[in-house]
């Protein structure tokens, strides 16, 4: 069966600057342009901009628009002050990860959550269903917005540029106009770098890439953003977790306040109780070697976990990954092993994240 | 880093995107610019065992871009006579010198009639306009 594949506004963009479009969760999207290592070096070094359009945004509006969230999301949405950006889980009953998501409180009380785009059918989904009873309107904003990710140390300063304020801090969102739009711009990012993501209407992404790519910033494509996200040990739920995976062994209990009765608290309450059979863990490879997704974990010669996900790391100049491991095991130290397609590559399980900034 | 296209006219192809650069009963092996374009940014290869046996149109190695792995096919049977350490060391060289220090195997020949059975430059280049 094939399925016709959805395209974003920066389409033709794409195709003008050399992109490689793959199909990736249902869209045709840029995987490369000039090359994966100098799209990584651009973000680590200045700055690069990823077209993200293909994630998608969910306004939830209404009186009891900051409880029904609250009973929807893993984190303590009350927390959240007007500006305020949060990271959290979608759980399933059994607590199982639907998918992870940002949310954001606008200044009129309403909150724009952005899902992934895989999962964005299957979370509207989660959202109306556990909207019964509450005075809330979920509304699918992705069918009408883009999403442009600019990261890295020059980032911030090219997007003010291009804006009429003040760029928000980390971790907060302005409503501004950017390139001659309005743009709701979030202090939140995919990379480990300094940057903004910008959403605003499909109308205004070609007009701001543009803009972007004039004033010098290297277009990004999803291949440099997993090698970029993986260093820094941020998960991608498909790979890192998924709804066969509570927060709590895949690293994210921190993320979930159970206390306030989140859908799905009672069982990642009760598997921080009781602790989790496996964790998931950092490691790099020690000696030759790039660790892939499916590879076997080791310790000796028992089969130990499984490689969630594994790349070369442009920064480092050698194999990471992350994985399931029993938790007797997940210390970092730990001499690991990974069976790469029949070769024993050694390891060590390493702290989160594998990659920080020096300065 | 990236090299100018080219397939040069003295190479034999085989589809898989390979070369062979044929001299008496021996050959060099590598991969053609399209291959190295098709993986992007070569970051591993490890060379094959001197004296290990390759089959035509069976994988011999491997090479990792960031993103992916991909088998590496051999073009023609024989015995492996040297591998290309320096390749190894600078998996880059398979992206800027495809035909040159970005060679991966020499190789006696097992069957010198394969040979009639690789493309000639202009219809691999046929092959991948399609």
């Amino acid at each position: 069966m094939t399925e016709e594949l959805r395209r974003t506004p920066l389409y033709e963009e794409h195709v003008a600057a050399g992109g490689r479009l793959v199909p990736f969760a249902g869209w045709e999207m840029p995987v490369q342009y000039e090359g994966v290592a100098a799209e990584h070096a651009a973000v680590r070094e200045h700055a690069g901009v990823f077209d993200v359009s293909h994630m998608g945004q969910i306004k939830s509006a209404g009186p009891d628009a900051a409880s029904f969230l609250q009973h929807v999301v893993s984190n303590d949405v009350a927390k959240l002050e007007a500006g305020g950006a949060q990271y959290s889980c979608l759980c399933a009953d059994d607590g199982g990860i639907l998918d992870d998501l940002f949310s954001y409180l606008l200044d009129d009380g309403s909150y724009l959550t952005v899902s992934n785009a895989a999962n964005h059918e299957t979370d509207l989904a989660r959202f109306h269903e556990l909207a019964v009873g509450f005075d809330v309107v979920v509304e699918d904003l992705a069918p009408a917005h883009a999403m442009l990710a600019v990261q890295g140390p020059e980032a911030r300063a090219v997007v003010a540029r291009l804006t009429d304020g003040e760029l928000p801090p980390r971790m907060h969102t302005a409503t501004l106009d950017v390139a001659g739009h309005q743009a709701l711009v979030c202090g939140t990012g995919y990379t480990g770098e300094d940057g903004v993501e910008v959403i605003l209407g499909n109308d205004g992404a070609v007009p701001l890439w543009r803009e972007l790519i004039a004033a010098g910033v290297t277009p990004c494509g999803l291949g440099a953003r997993d090698t970029l996200r993986l260093e820094v040990c941020f998960h991608l739920h498909g790979n890192d977790m998924g709804p066969d995976r509570n927060p709590i062994e895949a690293g994210l209990g921190w993320s979930c306040k159970e206390e306030t009765g989140f859908a799905g608290s009672e069982a990642v309450a009760a598997a921080r109780e009781t602790g989790t059979a496996e964790r998931l863990v950092a490691f790099a490879i020690t000696d030759r070697g790039i660790p892939r997704q499916g590879n076997a974990i080791l310790a000796g010669d028992d089969e130990v976990g499984t490689v969630t996900s594994g790349t070369f790391s442009p920064s480092l100049g050698f194999g990471i990954g992350m994985g399931y491991v029993r938790t007797d095991l997940a210390e970092p130290g730990t001499a690991i092993a990974i069976d790469v397609r029949g070769r024993r590559r050694e390891a060590e399980i390493r702290k989160k994240p594998l990659y920080a900034k020096s300065n | 880093m990236a090299t100018e296209e080219s397939y040069p006219e003295d190479l034999r192809y085989h589809a898989e995107h390979d070369w062979a650069r044929i001299e008496g009963d021996e050959a060099t092996f590598g991969v053609t610019w399209f291959a190295q374009d098709a993986l992007g940014d070569v970051v591993f290869f490890e060379p094959p065992e001197v004296g290990a046996t390759v089959s035509k149109d069976e994988p011999y190695t491997e090479v990792e871009s960031v993103k992916a792995v991909s088998d590496v096919i051999a073009p023609l049977s024989g015995e492996i006579l040297a591998v290309n350490e320096e390749a190894g060391t600078n998996p880059e060289l398979i992206n800027t010198d495809p035909y040159g220090k970005g060679w991966m195997v020499k190789v006696r020949l097992g069957d010198a009639a394969e040979v009639d059975q690789l493309l000639d430059a202009a219809a691999y280049k046929d092959l991948i306009a399609e």
